[in-house]
């Protein structure tokens, strides 16, 4: 006899419209009644907001302030090497995307013709081009990486750790002031906006991730008082809100050192959420310790490999490397958490809201200021989560 | 002949393990309590040419400012300590009810993230998404200054059947004011409780004897309620007047007023960690195999009862570590406060640093507290888990 080539569910089982509406919607009255409350608020909550965008809310306060919120009070002049400093990063981006997630066309096009795009807004002519440029970086190092995977791996990799220290050194700038020049020091209460934002929270994850390694290491040392003190900055910091650290780097932090030695606003909200950072990521990495089995332990050991050895060769590796997405996670928690700089006075995206919404044309807009703040935050964060995920396919963590 | 070894060839000290260790720890001991020297005698001078001395006998000063929401009894008068128990309070008053309803909404979330109708489970999905996504300060201050200060004024106050006030000014709701007769009442109550706290643990007992399960929470709940409705009619005078919320001149008046601050704080909290607590939710709810669901469908228990008496039970192991994290998260966000202007804990001590220059002392304080928070939900987390935790052999 034979067999059919597919076997047909029964007929009470076959898809349909109708049926996976009542098998999803309405299995019983309870659920009917949830589905139709659910739709209502959709409705609801989709018409309110759509209402409110595109006829009540006044944006003309963010489009005449974009600048502001992206870089601050940043001299105008100067701005073409934060336009240089980005097109690295899409450099690196676009190269990456090439090497890691070849397949995926669809979200290098995404990224790499978004500036392009942004291009097309009404801009003026000096942006438009740095735009341009945004997108045709981005596509060269697309095209490098797909045309030579192998080779540029590990330069890629140098490229972003790498990129950190340059687009702080180029933020601040070399030469002096007084003389002026595209690359003259920019004094760092001329930094602001998402510009801020985005300094803070790489400064804090670089500097957060040493000391938090060596904290980690510290709670699982052998040697008592290592072992306690680790345990108490950890759980002292974990224990308390990061505004008081931070209020404590202001107001503290002058007092700690000799005195006449003066430490600007802005470096002390980088010691504050960086010694905070440090803990957290001092607990994630501990989980990816404990994660090793002891087997490794001990087949180093049997290698004749000393304590630090061990660490550095086999057991640092794999325990970071299972711990990447956590780390991205870690990331994004510190970029949302540098909102909090406004409240000890410094101008990043959150403070320069609060000055445009001072500035007497635009009173009273708090909502469309405050959406639009919120939004930036959100999609920057959303992003990364997304990154992460990806990342974690393309890794293989969990898989083997 | 060969010379044997005069003595045997011991390890070098510096080259001895133990003793590198001890040594490493004394000097890194050193070095840590150098490094807090210094620090502290830098703070000192610096103290010093202020004019300032460490110590906590300002707290005894008066205080000299006002306080918006007094939970107990304040006036400008009163000293730093005062305002700082009057923070205090505050703060624990919107962590607590904070918490209260953002473990309903989350268990909600979690659960409805899990229904498998699929227009809840998308919604509670994009909740989840959306709201974890944010940076909570920017939210909390949207949510005040974007949603509650934007309420109509007084005059054109929306009001839901005659007795819920919104305005910009703060949320009005009726309650009941206290009179001569409530502190008898009060007793009432309290015998009711008595009451049914030994009725609640009669009827366990009886379970355990009998194996009968009888809903001791239940009949518990129903003493309660019949004591006190007896005490309510057999009082000669009302314990309780209800009091209206009202209109008066540019302000509200009669029964109990919310500041915007305070319902936007605690409201943006709870609506923030709820969606933390969601996913906590799932992930206990899905650790608990499926083998224990369908065994519940077999023995006939509808999805409410599989849901009370199978799942969660279980779920709770894997969930209450996560969930005290989240709590002490909630706690310590509400320091945000001070963002929109809420007088709690931080709000206080951020004046009175303002006020009397004593930085160092109330920075301390400050953290201090929120640490024996931390240390004592801990503590008790950790015993309510060892409670619940599974009993293996």
């Amino acid at each position: 006899m034979n067999q059919p080539d597919t076997i047909l569910p029964p007929l009470t089982e076959r898809s349909g419209i109708l049926r996976w509406l009542r098998h999803n919607l309405f299995g019983t009255w309870l659920d009917g009644l949830l589905t139709v409350f659910g739709l209502l608020l959709i409705y609801l909550a989709a018409k309110g907001l759509l209402t409110w965008i595109f006829t009540i809310a006044e944006w003309d306060v963010v489009v005449a302030n974009l600048r502001l919120f992206m870089i601050g009070q940043f001299p105008l002049e100067q701005v073409g090497r934060l336009w240089v400093g980005l097109g690295f990063l899409l450099f690196l981006t676009g190269n990456s995307l090439a090497i890691w997630d070849k397949r995926s066309y669809i979200a290098a096009i995404l990224v790499l013709a978004f500036p392009l795009f942004l291009a097309f807004l009404p801009f003026d002519s000096n942006t438009r081009q740095w735009l341009i440029f945004l997108t045709a970086t981005g596509a060269i190092g697309w095209g490098l990486g797909f045309s030579n995977p192998q080779a540029l791996k590990k330069t890629v990799v140098a490229g972003w750790i790498i990129s950190l220290p340059i687009i702080v050194l180029l933020t601040r700038g070399f030469t002096d002031p007084e003389a002026g020049g595209a690359i003259a020091i920019v004094g760092t209460n001329l930094w602001g906006g998402l510009l801020l934002t985005f300094l803070l929270t790489v400064v804090a994850n670089i500097f957060s991730f040493p000391l938090g390694l060596f904290l980690a290491l510290g709670r699982r040392s052998e040697l008592p008082i290592i072992r306690w003190f680790s345990v108490g900055y950890i759980e002292l910091v974990r224990g308390v809100p990061l505004i008081t650290i931070l209020f404590m780097a202001q107001l503290m932090l002058p007092l700690f050192v000799p005195g006449g030695m003066d430490i600007d606003r802005v470096l002390r909200a980088m010691v504050g959420m960086t010694l905070f950072s440090a803990a957290y990521l001092a607990e994630n990495v501990r989980g990816g310790l404990q994660a090793i089995p002891k087997g490794q332990f001990e087949a180093a050991h049997a290698l004749g490999l000393s304590g630090a050895k061990t660490m550095i060769f086999v057991i640092l590796p794999q325990a970071l490397r299972l711990i990447i997405p956590i780390l991205v996670g870690q990331f994004i928690s510190v970029f949302k958490d540098t909102a909090l700089v406004a409240i000890v006075g410094l101008f990043d995206l959150l403070g320069i809201a609060r000055t445009v919404l001072s500035q007497p044309e635009f009173i009273g807009l708090h909502r469309e200021v405050y959406a639009f703040v919120s939004l930036l935050y959100w999609v920057l964060s959303y992003a990364m989560s997304y990154i992460s995920q990806r990342l974690e396919t393309s890794l293989g963590i969990g898989t083997r | 002949m060969q010379r044997e070894p005069t003595h045997r060839a011991t390890t070098p000290f510096w080259r001895d393990e133990r003793f590198l260790q001890i040594f490493g720890q004394i000097i890194f001991l050193f070095a840590v309590f150098s490094f807090g020297f210094i620090i502290f005698r830098n703070m000192q001078s610096g103290l010093e040419k202020q004019g300032m001395k460490l110590g906590l006998s300002f707290l005894q000063g008066i205080a000299g400012f006002d306080i918006a929401e007094l939970p107990i009894e304040y006036s400008r008068s009163s000293s730093y300590l005062q305002a700082y128990t009057v923070g205090l309070l505050n703060t624990l008053l919107v962590s607590s009810i904070g918490i209260f309803f953002a473990t309903i909404l989350g268990v909600i979330l979690g659960v409805a993230r899990l229904s498998k109708n699929f227009i809840i489970n998308r919604l509670a999905f994009i909740y989840l998404e959306v709201m974890r996504n944010f940076s909570l300060l920017v939210f909390l201050i949207f949510w005040y200054q974007g949603l509650f200060l934007k309420l109509p004024k007084i005059k054109q106050a929306i009001i839901w059947f005659d007795s819920i006030y919104w305005t910009n000014r703060g949320i009005a709701i009726p309650w009941g004011l206290p009179t001569a007769s409530f502190p008898t009442f009060q007793l009432i109550l309290l015998s009711g409780l008595v009451l049914a706290v030994s009725v609640f643990f009669a009827l366990q007992a009886y379970a355990n004897r009998t194996g009968r399960a009888p809903l001791s929470t239940l009949w518990s709940m129903l003493t309660f309620l019949v004591v006190a409705a007896i005490g309510w009619i057999v009082m000669p005078a009302k314990p309780l007047e209800i009091s209206m919320p009202f209109v008066k001149g540019l302000n509200l008046s009669g029964g109990k007023i919310f500041s915007p601050e305070f319902m936007a704080l605690t409201s943006g909290l709870v609506l923030y960690t709820a969606a933390f607590i969601g996913e906590v939710v799932r992930a206990g709810i899905l650790a608990v195999s499926g083998g224990q669901v369908e065994a519940a469908r077999a023995l006939g228990l509808n999805g409410f009862q599989t849901l009370r008496l199978v799942i969660f039970p279980q779920a709770l192991r894997v969930i209450v570590p996560p969930l005290t994290s989240q709590y002490l998260n909630l706690t310590k966000n509400s320091s945000l406060a001070i963002a929109i202007g809420y007088p709690d804990m931080f709000y206080i001590s951020g004046t009175i640093i303002n006020q009397s220059g004593r930085a160092v002392e109330m920075i301390a304080m400050v953290m201090l507290t929120y640490l024996t928070f931390s240390l004592v939900t801990s503590a008790f987390m950790n015993w309510y888990n060892n409670k619940i935790k599974l009993v293996e052999r």
